[in-house]
């Protein structure tokens, strides 16, 4: 049995964010979850998947955000308790659905979980998505700690319901990511087998009905001020005249900065859980009893904002401050010293002087950044890549996935990289606005995401480039989720279709399409050198499993190589391919044997052909 | 109670986050608060995993730049860098075995010296513990099982409000069963190490 299943009310259990969300859904008895994978959210899809295998709740990996939205979206108004989760671009993507699903609403509760990335520790942008509640009307919840998010999911499932809306459950990475013990609460029986009831008028979201529907919506967004204002999720803590407004994670850093100061006698801390709408009958009940006022938030003035006006309609005209050059930033993530620092500086509390360690003495260390592994089919196709464009002047648009870091030196296959899905079309932009020969790079997951779309744009428009899918048989870099190309029986899963990418390259009209092996080098270079040369829009599709997956699903085992007394130190697979798995000893070429895939590429490329198979014992 | 906090630093594939899994455990077995925050995005690509645990009366789950009571670093270069998380108080402790990255290999940078390693950290912190935690693993039967090295060296050091017979007791429970008995001699040989 999963171990969030164990129905032990009251056990303590150390549990991830992303455990203790997934969770808090059971406990609210969520019947539907739907997800596309992103990090810092993905465990609590991975944890679904396989409680969906072993319960009666519905689970699925949606091909993009969006879709995974429309499909929660139906569910929650047929009745059922629906989550979709993503990280806080997917929501970009989800977005055309979410801004008039809030106008139509929902019958059962639909919690839709984004996960935000400050400091970017895996993600493009550190957009603050607790606009999109504003921008939508949709109202918001956002917890301070891992165990605060086991019960605030179940909140979140009632308000949805109470309000007929979807509402967001907003966190960070440092509350999905960070692990803490949580009491478990009781397991509530799913209802599964939804029942729409036919209401065209209020369900197709035409002129005249949207009309009435918008009207709805900000009667409802005035209902939710009004449970925010009760919420218990919004509370006041302490009697001080020095005033702090804290939500998110920042809260834990300011309770210790506080302590550590000594000073929590002389604050009072309001914590909203419940975030848009703002109480704001609440703020100014708490603004009138502080001297100045703080707002500690990561990302933009949200809270600051919703502060500030709230102050303005009372009257109120305490200094309030927050993002500012000498407080905090709008930039990257805040930690418990900053923290401290900050609120020592703005209500001029003595704190004792730190004595950082004086690190001159440290040299300038190796830097470590991550890799293709080793034996990785990428490195494989960007090295066939470069070498069938031999002298051709080229540039690399490419797109999210582990792929990615094709763009790192020596490898050098990446030029320019927005968004997810987003490599297509932008090559269609530069092939258009350049005489530059354009080679776009897309993972098999990402072109089911939504790279669909810039392909038959490309076919259409006449765009002359030549799109590289990369099919490693998985969704790798969220830690090997399926999609829509994967075939499942390899997972001993039945149920489930299986979309040809070359069939659907083929019925799109490409003029040229060729499949390759990325391992077989010579044969690789010669097909993509013709595609390279056709004139309009050429596909390759580069096959090969991921090399992680493979050894998870044991189909690995090759032989590792190593570098014989032949080897005249050209370094050709060092300085060409990069591969992790080499090391230099002696001012000799060596393979670690332990991370040797065996792929044999750098044996192909070899001018000595020094590098041989370890014999089998 | 005091509060006690640990930085662990690894690269990906040492089996740093078992480690703090047991610790976080073991907290859990003995009623001590514990919370702690990783952060792994691309690990499993080669690079750096750090793992922060509070230990008693203190809310967050992360460790600012000279807040950390003890270090662990499962290799010298990393226990380096990570030294901007110490103060003179710090006690760390590393393993001596490199695992040097691959900007070493290509020339972009250069590995540095291990004995250097060891003298400047020693000369900036309170004290330093270094466990040759590859041999002892080896030793132990189980070259995976460095991380167990290092916990063992980790509690001798009695920083963490944890006897080696809670951890024993979290390894018994909380690791794979064919690998318990090897993880428990690697722990007893980082113990008597240290």
């Amino acid at each position: 049995m999963h171990k969030l299943l164990e129905d032990r009310p009251g056990k303590e259990m150390f549990l991830l964010g992303n455990e203790a969300i997934t969770r808090g859904a059971l406990e609210a008895g969520v019947a539907v979850a739907t997800t596309y994978p992103g990090t810092p959210s993905s465990e609590i899809s991975l944890n679904f998947f396989d409680i969906s295998r072993q319960t009666d709740l519905y689970f699925e990996y949606s091909t993009n955000e969006k879709v995974a939205l429309e499909v929660a979206a139906a569910a929650a108004n047929c009745g059922l308790r629906s989550m979709c989760i993503m990280k806080h671009v997917g929501l970009n993507v989800a977005a055309d659905a979410l801004m008039t699903l809030a106008y139509l609403g929902v019958k059962g509760g639909l919690v839709i979980v984004c996960a935000d990335d400050p400091f970017m520790f895996s993600s493009q942008n550190e957009q603050d998505n607790r606009f999109y509640a504003k921008l939508s009307g949709l109202p918001m919840v956002e917890p301070s700690s891992v165990e605060e998010c086991r019960g605030m999911v179940q909140y979140a499932f009632d308000l949805s319901e109470t309000l007929q809306e979807p509402v967001i459950f907003r966190t960070t990475t440092r509350i999905n990511h960070s692990t803490a013990v949580v009491s478990l609460g009781s397991l509530s029986e799913r209802k599964t087998g939804g029942n729409f009831k036919k209401d065209p008028f209020n369900y197709v979201a035409v002129p005249a009905v949207s009309r009435n529907l918008h009207a709805k919506l900000l009667k409802n967004l005035t209902e939710a001020e009004k449970i925010a204002e009760e919420s218990p999720y919004n509370r006041i803590e302490g009697i001080g005249d020095l005033g702090i407004v804290v939500s998110g994670v920042s809260y834990l850093y300011v309770i210790d900065a506080l302590n550590e100061l000594g000073v929590r006698d002389r604050f009072k801390i309001l914590r909203p859980g419940f975030t848009h709408p703002l109480p704001k009958g609440m703020i100014q009940a708490f603004l009138k009893g502080c001297k100045k006022a703080l707002v500690v938030e990561e990302g933009e003035p949200y809270l600051e904002e919703g502060v500030k006006v709230a102050a303005q309609e009372g009257g109120l005209t305490l200094p309030i401050n927050g993002k500012r050059t000498d407080l905090f930033s709008r930039l990257y993530e805040y930690d418990p010293a900053m923290v401290k620092k900050v609120i020592a500086g703005y209500f001029d509390i003595a704190a004792p002087a730190d004595h950082p360690l004086d690190l001159s003495e440290v040299p300038n260390l190796p830097v470590r950044p991550p890799a293709l592994c080793p034996g990785c089919s990428h490195r494989a196709t960007f090295y066939v890549v470069k070498k069938a464009a031999g002298s051709m002047e080229y540039m690399c648009t490419t797109d999210i996935g582990c792929y990615t870091l094709g763009f790192f030196p020596p490898l050098s296959m990446g030029d320019f990289l927005i968004c997810m899905g987003s490599s297509f079309a932008t090559g269609c932009g530069f092939s258009k606005a350049t005489d530059k020969k354009v080679v776009s790079f897309i993972g098999d997951s990402t072109f089911f995401h939504s790279g669909i779309p810039g392909l038959i744009n490309a076919v259409f428009n006449h765009h002359n480039l030549t799109l590289v899918i990369l099919d490693n048989g998985t969704t790798a870099m969220t830690g090997h989720q399926p999609n829509p190309g994967v075939d499942m029986t390899r997972l001993n899963m039945t149920g489930y279709g299986r979309v040809s990418i070359e069939a659907m390259v083929r019925a799109a009209g490409v003029g040229y399409v060729a499949k390759i092996k990325p391992y077989r080098i010579q044969k690789s270079i010669t097909t993509v050198r013709e595609a390279l040369e056709y004139r309009g829009v050429s596909v390759i599709i580069s096959e090969e499993m991921c090399t992680l997956y493979a050894k998870s699903l044991q189909k690995g085992g090759s032989r590792p190589f190593y570098v014989s007394d032949k080897c005249r130190n050209h370094r050709n697979c060092i300085s060409e391919l990069a591969c992790p798995a080499f090391y230099v000893e002696d001012e000799k070429v060596r393979i670690n044997p332990a991370l040797c895939a065996g792929c044999a590429v750098c044996a192909q490329i070899c001018p000595e052909n020094a590098i041989l198979p370890v014999k089998q014992e | 109670m005091d509060i006690t906090r640990l930085i662990i630093v690894a690269v990906g594939g040492q089996g740093n986050l078992l480690a703090s899994k047991v610790l976080g455990e073991a907290a859990l077995a003995k009623g001590i608060p514990v919370r702690m925050s990783e952060i792994h995005g691309m690990a499993q690509r080669g690079g750096v995993v750090e793992s922060s645990m509070v230990f008693g009366d203190a809310q967050s789950t992360i460790i600012s730049d000279g807040d950390a009571d003890v270090l662990v670093g499962f290799e010298p270069c990393e226990t380096l860098r990570a030294l901007k998380k110490c103060s003179e108080k710090t006690v760390v402790i590393t393993n001596t075995s490199p695992i040097p990255p691959f900007t070493v290999t290509t020339g972009q940078g250069v590995y540095p010296d291990i004995d250097m390693v060891k003298s400047l950290i020693r000369k900036k912190t309170r004290e330093l513990v270094v466990v040759d935690a590859a041999a002892m693993a080896g030793k132990a039967g189980n070259p995976m099982a460095v991380n167990m090295v290092l916990l063992g060296a980790l509690i001798k050091t009695g920083v963490l409000p944890l006897s080696a017979e809670d951890v024993r007791d979290a390894i018994r429970t909380k690791t794979r069963k064919g690998v318990v008995e090897t993880n428990l001699s690697a722990f007893d040989l980082g113990y008597e190490a240290a």
